[in-house]
């Protein structure tokens, strides 16, 4: 491979780490990485990229409170059309699979008339060409794919979190930023967020922390979600959930895990009244050790724990809580 | 207000699903159920349209083998009529296909807003909703929450990593939401009964002026070409609560280094 492109998202500080994971990824791949970046301040993400070895990142600008979808798509196509017969063409495009990564990916799609291989959590080289892993069935089954015909260059791939580890490059290079606007915005650009509201959490994040503990509809009510947070808390780790108690309400969506949620890959990962179906054990299969508390033996939970527990969730976890604590952490 | 909802069929999720060894495509031959994450877009859609005091619900569904079960669910919930794409030719499409078809038959329903699941059950890819709203030129709203009507513009509450923005957006435009935003009714008995007679209308590709080519597995320019089950973790070590499980798990934590 000659050149890939990372979409490359700000997180609170420099770039999110899944932009980091896939330049990673694109450096084993390519002789040159580059990234396209948007929002108010690329230039301040140009150093760090350099030292994943992007040599170039191309800014969409500040988009202001419009939604990144229409715009960054946009200005990806320009800068595409501007390039299309010169060597600097990429080859491939890879976007981490969030919020506004799929939305960018989906309108880029349809408006330079190219697939999308979604799902993405491997990408190998076969014949000079690129093929994905993708995750299927829930997580259950892995196909590979790869594009046909003519007309799919750049290929689009949606890669999800924590597919690929993030190294620096041994040889940093530097990264010179190229400003590529979006150009004339039409109707698809017509929405803008009028306010914000991110809910306070205290502790690691969730998709960071070395310890998760999550909680599932074997909690039996919502009141119990409070034995999840402290014994996330005394071992220092950050509370999760099933979809179950998501849909539920008993706890905002930002802390389910599994595939329309969080990806995590902890030391340490303890479900507690969580049954273990594909779409959850999808997000939380990586982590180094599992302890699953359920009171069904025949949870499938059960077949991918170290430690299995076959008990009541309110007769465990309070005595757990207490050992803990008085240990004193 | 006029709302049409993108509800897709499908094989039943309780059902293992499989590909077909030949082409490598979802087997989808059997009998279709409405995607259960479609009844969220369908209720949303009765509910904006009670809280408008006028206007309907209209169904759009591409499948590959006629079904008109799942839309029916649907239909019974309360939606006013429907449109069925099927057409042997549409078997194999990837997700930008589905929306060419898609955005074809939407073309036809003079919607104000177009709803669609964040992503489906059986094929997740999560892209299509995008780029249907890129093809017909509107804007889209992802990962919807509530959709409030205000006006010619609907307010939205779009989930983030940490919380959730509020989204201003005008008709017409594509909004996607989440499973569990709202309570999806059961369809009634009456409403049952009277979905058997609700205008269910059945195009073909042709039909929609699309090119054959554009859609299927010749339209989808991938194809899968190997599947193997994903690596298994190995199950560890299972007992029984005795009363002592908490001192089982400080054991194992110590062992492994976390306490
Ligand atoms: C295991 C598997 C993997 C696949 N991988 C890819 C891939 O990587 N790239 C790709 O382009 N395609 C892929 N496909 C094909 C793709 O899933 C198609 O089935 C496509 O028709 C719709 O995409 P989706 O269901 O993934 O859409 P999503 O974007 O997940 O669907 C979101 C919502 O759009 C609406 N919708 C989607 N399809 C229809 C429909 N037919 N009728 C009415 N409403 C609908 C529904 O509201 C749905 O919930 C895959 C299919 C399978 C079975
Ligand atoms: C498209 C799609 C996407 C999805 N995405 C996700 C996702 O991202 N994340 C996710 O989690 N799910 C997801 N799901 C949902 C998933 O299929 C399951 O429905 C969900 O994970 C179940 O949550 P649960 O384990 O909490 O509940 P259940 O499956 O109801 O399990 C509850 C468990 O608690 C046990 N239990 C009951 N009482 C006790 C007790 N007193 N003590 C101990 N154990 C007890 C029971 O034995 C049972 O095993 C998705 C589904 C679809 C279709």
């Amino acid at each position: 491979m000659q050149n890939i492109w990372v979409l490359v998202e700000h997180a609170e500080q420099g770039a999110t780490s899944m932009s980091l994971e896939l330049l990673t990824k694109a450096r084993d791949l390519a002789d040159k990485v580059e990234a396209f970046a948007w929002g108010p301040d690329t230039a301040s993400l140009a150093s760090e990229l350099g030292l994943y070895g992007a040599s170039k990142v191309y800014d969409a600008g500040d988009i202001g409170d419009a939604l990144p979808g229409a715009p960054v798509a946009s200005a990806i196509a320009r800068q595409l059309a501007e390039l299309a017969a010169s060597p600097d063409a990429p080859e491939a495009l890879l976007i981490g699979t969030s919020y506004d990564g799929r939305d960018i990916a989906g309108r880029l799609s349809a408006k330079i008339d190219r697939p999308v291989i979604t799902n993405v959590v491997d990408l190998v080289v076969e014949d000079g060409e690129l093929h994905a892993l993708h995750a299927i069935f829930g997580g259950a089954q892995t196909a590979t794919s790869r594009f046909t015909g003519a007309e799919t260059s750049p290929a689009i791939f949606v890669v999800r979190a924590k597919s690929f580890a993030a190294d620096q490059a041994t040889t940093p290079v530097s990264c010179e930023v190229v400003p590529a606007p979006p150009g004339e915005l039409d109707a698809t650009n017509a929405a803008r967020t009028i306010a914000r509201h991110v809910e306070q959490q205290s502790g690691p994040k969730l998709d960071e922390a070395a310890v998760v503990v999550s909680g599932g509809r074997g909690l039996q009510q919502k009141e119990n979600y409070s034995m999840i947070e402290e014994l996330a808390t005394a071992l220092g780790g950050a509370p999760g959930a099933s979809r179950a108690i998501v849909d539920a309400g008993w706890v905002p969506y930002s802390y389910q895990i599994g595939q329309t949620g969080k990806i995590v890959k902890p030391t340490l990962y303890i479900a507690c009244g969580i049954s273990g179906a594909t779409q959850h054990m999808v997000g939380m299969k990586g982590a180094k050790n599992i302890v699953a508390i359920n009171k069904d033996r025949e949870a499938p939970i059960f077949s991918i724990a170290d430690l299995g527990i076959v008990g009541d969730v309110q007769k465990v976890m309070p005595k757990l809580i207490d050992l803990l604590k008085s240990r004193g952490g | 207000m006029n709302v049409t909802v993108c509800v897709k069929q499908i094989p039943d999720p309780a059902a293992p699903a499989s590909l077909d060894p030949a082409t490598k495509t979802l087997m989808r031959d059997g009998k279709l159920i409405m995607d259960d994450s479609d009844s969220y877009g369908v209720e949303m859609a009765l509910q904006l349209v009670d809280a408008a005091g006028a206007g309907e619900v209209t169904l759009v569904s591409m499948v590959p083998n006629n079904e008109v079960a799942g839309v029916r669910t649907a239909l019974a919930m309360g939606a006013a009529k429907a449109i069925i794409i099927s057409d042997d030719t549409l078997r194999g499409s990837d997700a930008l296909s589905t929306a060419k078809v898609l955005a074809a038959a939407i073309r036809r329903t003079n919607a104000d807003l177009v709803i669609a699941a964040t992503e489906s059950t059986d094929g997740y890819t999560g892209t299509m909703p995008v780029q249907l709203a890129e093809l017909l030129g509107y804007p889209a709203v992802t990962f919807a929450r509530k959709i409030h009507l205000d006006g010619s513009k609907v307010i939205i509450e779009r989930q983030t990593e940490g919380g959730y923005d509020q989204i201003e957006c005008p008709m017409p435009a594509v909004v996607t939401v989440t499973a569990g935003v709202v309570e999806p009714r059961y369809p009634s008995f009456k409403g049952i009964m009277g979905a058997k007679s609700k205008p269910v209308e059945q195009l073909s590709v042709a039909e929609l002026g699309l090119d054959a080519s554009s859609v299927g597995a010749v339209g989808a320019r991938q194809e899968v070409v190997a599947v193997a089950a994903a690596p298994e973790r190995e199950a560890g070590e299972i007992i029984e609560d005795e009363g002592d499980a908490h001192e089982r798990i400080v054991e194992y934590l110590e062992r492994i280094k976390v306490i």
